[in-house]
């Protein structure tokens, strides 16, 4: 996989920072990640109406064994080709209580020689409860290995 | 930070380790059972300072004081922290899926 994780000094349970270098212009990551049709291409989500700043986009997830989950994001900011960002409950789990505090994601798009440079930056984990977390990421974890297992031969076939 | 000591109630243990003092008395606890005193001595803060984060430590199910004699020792809760440190990997490496995806999904031919 060629995404690059850091983990920063203090608090390395607080975030997860991704970073990843996309070979495709600006514009069209871009579109990628803030057309809410397309982002629910790749990410495996069936997302009803645009994504805009303090709105809620939300929708069945479409990703095999976790048809029984909803991706569910309230955006915080749109600025066009740099930033896009939005909190949700990660781990996607159906007895979540919506009171629970949420985590924020956050893309930043850079130009590079090689095309963009994606960093998706996650924190506010040490503000979840973690008996809600760790039941989240048990029933999860069968389904990511076959998603990678999915992945890896697609990669395989289009070589 | 709000501390629930019961135990089956949420517990925020990513709080309880996002701080230093915390981390440092968790690395100690990492070698063996110790006394306040024991945990105390070359630590740079005071006895009610490490009580102090012991008692959050505690509250977020990571160490757990017994009392022995006249100290109270305490001991990591290695099932606990093996639990966060799992969290953090799994949602990292779900990012990492997805982002796959991305890039596949950015990089083919423009339909």
């Amino acid at each position: 996989m060629s995404t690059a994780s850091k983990s920063p000094a203090g608090s390395s349970t607080d975030r997860i920072q991704k970073t990843i270098v996309l070979r495709a212009p600006r514009s069209k990551v871009w579109r990628a990640l803030t057309d809410s049709a397309q982002f629910g291409q790749w990410f495996g989500a069936r997302l009803e109406g645009p994504f805009a700043a303090g709105r809620r986009t939300q929708g069945p997830i479409t990703i095999p064994g976790y048809s029984h989950l909803r991706f569910e994001a309230d955006v915080e900011q749109i600025e066009p080709e740099r930033i896009f960002s939005y909190r949700w409950q990660p781990g996607g789990d159906p007895d979540k209580d919506p009171a629970e505090p949420t985590t924020l994601v956050v893309f930043e798009l850079e130009e590079v020689p090689e095309g963009t440079l994606l960093t998706v930056t996650e924190t506010g984990f040490d503000q979840l409860p973690a008996a809600r977390r760790a039941r989240a990421y048990r029933d999860n974890d069968s389904g990511w290995a076959g998603q990678m297992e999915n992945i890896r031969k697609y990669l395989a076939s289009a070589a | 930070m709000p501390q629930r000591r019961r135990s089956g109630t949420p517990a925020p243990v990513f709080a309880a380790l996002g701080d230093e003092i915390r981390l440092r008395l968790l690395a100690r606890l990492s070698q063996g059972p110790l006394s306040i005193s024991g945990l105390t001595a070359g630590s740079g803060i005071t006895r009610q300072g490490v009580t102090k984060h012991l008692r959050v430590l505690a509250g977020a199910g990571l160490v757990r004081g017994s009392r022995r004699g006249k100290e109270s020792v305490w001991q990591l809760e290695r099932r606990r922290l093996e639990e966060a440190r799992r969290s953090l990997e799994q949602i990292s490496r779900q990012w990492d899926v997805s982002l796959a995806k991305l890039k596949l999904f950015v990089e083919q031919e423009d339909s």
